[in-house]
């Protein structure tokens, strides 16, 4: 019966260009509602620390001594911290580090896991060493670590690149250093999976070379973990940058970012609680849009749930 | 069985001497002298007589091999000697702390309990939060209770423990003023008021990463439960007029819990790492905080050899949890 199912042949809709799988993708991802509001509060979040700054003109590093430690009002919403500089412009500005560290961290850090986890998956020669190579990675102890190599690098980066982006530097390649076997040992997976395909086959026998093969056949393929885990990835930079800067080894004191606010707010915790509250909520609010997106993501590209 | 344990146990050391190079050449390349907050009236050859005694004379290798040396072989004679009465590591050079000016592990032992205390207690509720959570949030998916469960955990997941921390103490120790929000070390347990008041010190730190672990946690017990209850033994099971209650927690449950007990065996050295930063908010003075203060005062042989011991834990987890899962699975035999 299979003439009477199929649709009848019309020319538009063979002249229709075909429809996008991202879209089918999009349309999964929408039925996930916490992703959906997950992805809303994040660009709500980044808009308003990218545009903020435009609207609301106080510069974070101003300090207006007979203003300090104000609670909220019109003219600080945010109230202002013990020098009298501006909160609600700290946290504007702090976002755009810690989400701009996030960004870069988790872009390295994918890039670093792809890079090796096709290496090892496709080259059988490479596999042993490099495998072994992420089990080192992983059984290293990696906050102990970080903090060291914090302690370690930063006068000498600071030195040749200016303290901010010294700072900048060394806790991106720190985070990025570290974080990135989980993403090897999912693309490595995958990669071992898809040489057996017939495709892969097929393009081996007309000739095609390694690394058209790796960037033409095997690449697109591994999107879709790629993805998930560039998302997480952004999550864990963030918490990591925070977590750092928290301890005291993060970012200069004059450079807010939203863990060092935290940081410094502690100490007037017991007068002045609201101003741990407000970068510590951004922290939250970021990370956990950001695991819903995750989560979204990974259920809209798994193509056994999709269009389900 | 054993032969896999054996072959394990073997490649873990190679990776545990790789590991402790690798750290041991990190803190060698760190600017700090440790004779830097020494007068500087002492005279130039005095000086590098007292770095020789620091043992910094020598070259990397040399200083690598003693230290690698008294880690595995004097301090364990040391504590042989302390628990047994011998006198076996007599004249023997221990590691010793440059801030502290005493052996290392002197200090650790000193530390040990709070991280034990405050961290293993946080674990144990944490598990014992998390599985109930997920075995009911996965029988009854998408009920209620599986909503605000997954909703919760993912806050727990999300939220870094330093907020938890610091939003806890806003609560209950600024305003409501139940719990004290530094913990005190020096405090003895000896009457039913000591008592109470350790368990309030308690309270907050043990919340905090309580509520960490279980949100991860209960997420794997929730995903397991769920591959598990489809699967065909379920309605067998059921077929055979068996209680629904046993069908769950007999059958299910045992099998759900494989993979989770490995997860909970491979956290408990995250839970040492993720504790660093618990401990520096409720200024618990464990190991964490031991390990912050050492690398802030550039102690290296303190930073090295805490390293390398949360290194082994790790190590020594991932093995615990490889040979678990063999024991508990018979489908998977690693010979």
């Amino acid at each position: 019966m299979t003439e009477a199912t199929a649709k009848p042949f019309s020319v538009e809709a063979a002249l229709k260009p075909p429809r996008n799988q991202w879209w089918d993708v999009w349309d999964q991802f929408k039925t996930h509602k916490g992703a959906l509001v997950g992805m809303i509060v994040f660009l709500a979040i980044v808009f308003g620390t990218l545009l903020g700054p435009f609207i609301w003109t106080i510069d974070p590093t101003f300090i207006d001594i007979r203003a300090r430690n104000q609670g909220m009002s019109w003219a600080h919403p945010f109230g202002t911290d013990q020098l009298g500089r501006d909160m609600l412009a700290r946290m504007m500005s702090g976002g755009q580090v810690s989400i701009a560290v996030g960004l870069t961290a988790m872009i390295l850090s994918v890039l670093l896991g792809t890079l090796i986890g096709v290496l090892a998956g496709y080259f059988r020669r490479l596999d042993g060493p490099l495998m072994r190579l992420t089990d080192l990675f992983l059984s290293l102890p990696l906050l102990p670590l970080l903090l060291v190599m914090v302690m370690l690098f930063r006068e000498p980066l600071s030195r040749a690149y200016g303290p901010e982006m010294g700072t900048f530097i060394l806790i991106v390649c720190a985070i990025g250093v570290t974080s990135w076997m989980q993403t090897a040992r999912i693309v490595r997976g995958d990669v071992l999976a898809l040489k057996e395909r017939e495709f892969v086959l097929a393009a081996k026998s007309i000739g095609t070379p390694s690394r058209r093969m790796i960037t033409r056949h095997i690449l697109p393929n591994v999107m879709s973990p790629i993805m998930v885990s560039a998302t997480l990835g952004i999550a864990n930079a963030i918490i990591t940058e925070s977590a750092l800067s928290f301890l005291g080894l993060g970012f200069p004191p004059d450079f807010p970012t939203w863990g060092r606010l935290l940081f410094d707010a502690v100490d007037y915790i017991r007068d002045y609680p609201s101003r741990v509250i407000w970068p510590g909520l951004a922290i939250s609010l970021v990370v956990l849009s950001v695991n819903y997106i995750g989560d979204g993501l990974r259920d809209a590209l798994d193509p056994r749930i999709r269009g389900r | 069985m054993f032969i896999f344990t054996l072959r394990r146990l073997l490649t873990a050391i190679p990776t545990l001497l790789l590991i402790s190079l690798v750290i041991f050449l990190l803190l060698e390349l760190a600017p700090g002298d440790p004779m830097a907050n020494q007068p500087l009236t002492i005279p130039p050859d005095v000086r590098e007589k007292m770095r020789e005694a620091l043992g910094l004379g020598e070259p990397v290798h040399v200083r690598y091999w003693k230290w690698l040396v008294q880690f595995v072989w004097v301090e364990p004679l040391y504590l042989f000697d302390s628990a047994f009465g011998t006198s076996f590591a007599e004249g023997e050079q221990r590691i010793v702390s440059w801030q502290f000016r005493s052996p290392v592990f002197d200090t650790i032992w000193q530390r040990m309990p709070q991280t034990l205390w405050v961290v293993g207690m946080a674990y144990v509720v944490g598990v014992l939060i998390a599985l109930p959570i997920g075995i009911i949030s996965a029988y009854r998916q998408y009920s209620w209770f599986d909503q605000v469960g997954t909703f919760i955990s993912m806050i727990g997941f999300s939220v870094p423990t330093f907020f938890t921390g610091v939003l806890l103490i806003v609560i209950f120790s600024v305003e409501l003023g139940w719990f004290p929000s530094i913990y005190d070390t020096t405090l003895v347990v000896n009457s039913w008021d000591t008592f109470v008041q350790q368990v309030r010190q308690m309270a907050m730190p043990v919340f905090v990463l309580a509520l960490f672990n279980a949100a991860q946690i209960s997420r794997f017990m929730r995903a397991s439960m769920l591959d598990n209850l489809n699967q065909d033994y379920v309605r067998t099971a059921r077929a055979k007029g068996m209680r629904e209650r046993t069908v769950v927690l007999v059958h299910v449950l045992r099998n759900s819990l494989i993979p989770v007990v490995t997860v909970i065996a491979l956290g408990v050295p995250q839970v040492f790492g993720g504790a660093i930063i618990t401990e520096q908010v409720f200024k618990v003075n464990g190991l964490g905080q031991l390990l912050i203060t050492a690398i802030y005062a550039n102690d290296l042989p303190m930073v090295q050899t805490l390293s390398v011991i949360f290194a082994v834990l790790i190590v020594l987890f991932n093995l615990i949890a490889d040979i678990l899962y063999g024991l508990l699975d018979p489908r998977i035999r690693y010979d």
